[in-house]
């Protein structure tokens, strides 16, 4: 709301546009990387596919260092007699974890309780960032320079989608490792509908065994397009709102503080779900009957 | 211009909208169905409000896609962005 150092007035508009705007990077056409800050326009790297989110990517890797180094200490650490408060978090994270794969995945593998440790804290802590107050990094990043930073790595695409993508690579790897090829392609041709392998109906048996196909194919991406979606619509929206009550001068204290109680709801539910479909697919990926 | 930025308007408030009202509908039967169960077998309670939560955030995902949508063209409108350009084409 008040005057950003440097910027002069702004209209809500911009304000707005301001904070929505995510620090790229990108090669012109000149062959020399440039970025959005100081004399570049704003959507200097705008349409550009190979554009990299320099702010996203910063936010994401450093919250990911910062998970795997306590995680990783408390665990060296680790004693039974007198464990630390900070240990004490810990083991009821990774029991929670662990409970929730085991009522879940029926399948036998080593990789989903850390997988699910993994994306629940990790989207927990991207998500976290979003209750810092919008104005704080970014002005403290404006001052050395940088004009446009977005804290929060679960409201850019990129980041959601490429963690979904490799949670559906991971599906597609554990179809075929516990099913085979022959099981996949079964999957997907004879469910739901079985086709008629003997008498009249086999003339039928194309066409149902088509229209299968297009049922499960659709199921199947849908997976990781709504996981992805999910986590960011509700992150987006959320920092949007955000952004709207900061405009609204000294009223926002009340208002803030009611939407980032509810926010704190809304962060743990998400990366909750996240955690919790990537098990049940991966679960439904492994099921051997 | 003024008839694609009210059309806009429209169509943000119909997305947003439309999407609370499935799921405040959806929500209120889940949150009954679960309130029974609970008052039929208080043991379960602590197991169906996990459950609960699951499909609460599975029925906020569209409601939520929806609503990122909407804000996008609230915020970010391309229609304007092609109604410029074309003006620009069709005057200069």
């Amino acid at each position: 709301m008040a005057a950003e150092a440097g910027h002069g007035p702004l209209t809500s508009g911009d304000y707005i546009a301001h904070h929505l705007q995510n620090l790229q990077a990108c090669k012109a056409e000149t062959g020399e990387w440039v970025m959005n800050i100081g004399h570049n326009a704003a959507d200097i790297c705008s349409g550009n596919p190979m554009a990299i989110n320099v702010d996203s990517m910063f936010w994401s890797v450093l919250l990911g260092l910062v998970f795997v180094v306590s995680f990783r200490g408390v665990a060296k650490k680790a004693s039974t007699g007198k464990p630390s408060k900070f240990q004490a978090l810990v083991e009821i994270i990774v029991e929670f974890v662990d409970g929730s794969v085991k009522d879940t995945f029926h399948g036998k593998s080593r990789l989903i309780a850390p997988l699910g440790l993994t994306i629940f804290v990790w989207v927990f802590l991207m998500n976290l960032m979003d209750l810092i107050p919008v104005d704080w990094i970014p002005m403290v990043a404006g001052a050395a320079g940088i004009t446009y930073m977005k804290v929060v790595p679960s409201t850019d695409v990129n980041v959601t989608f490429g963690m979904s993508i490799a949670v559906f690579f991971l599906i597609i790897f554990y179809t075929i490792k516990n099913k085979g090829v022959i099981g996949f392609i079964k999957e997907m041709t004879l469910h739901p509908i079985a086709p008629p392998t003997k008498g009249f109906g086999l003339i039928a048996a194309p066409l149902i065994i088509a229209f299968n196909f297009v049922l499960e194919s659709v199921a199947l991406i849908a997976k990781p397009i709504s996981l992805s979606l999910r986590l960011f619509g509700n992150m987006f929206a959320g920092e949007l709102i955000f952004i709207l009550i900061a405009l609204l001068g000294v009223y926002q204290l009340p208002l803030h503080f009611g939407w980032a109680v509810f926010h704190i709801l809304i962060i743990t539910l998400q990366a909750f779900i996240f955690m919790m479909l990537t098990i049940v697919y991966l679960s439904l990926a492994s099921e051997t009957h | 211009m003024e008839i694609v930025i009210g059309l806009t308007a429209i169509a943000v408030a119909l997305l947003i909208g439309l999407g609370a009202l499935g799921v405040g509908i959806g929500m209120g039967l889940l949150g009954g169905r679960f309130l029974e169960g609970a008052a039929r077998q208080p043991e379960l309670a602590p197991m169906l409000q996990t459950k609960m939560f699951i499909v609460v955030a599975l029925l906020d995902a569209v409601a939520m896609i929806g609503v990122g949508i909407a804000l996008f063209f609230a915020f970010a409108n391309p229609f304007i962005g092609q109604l410029q350009a074309a003006q620009a084409a069709a005057g200069g």
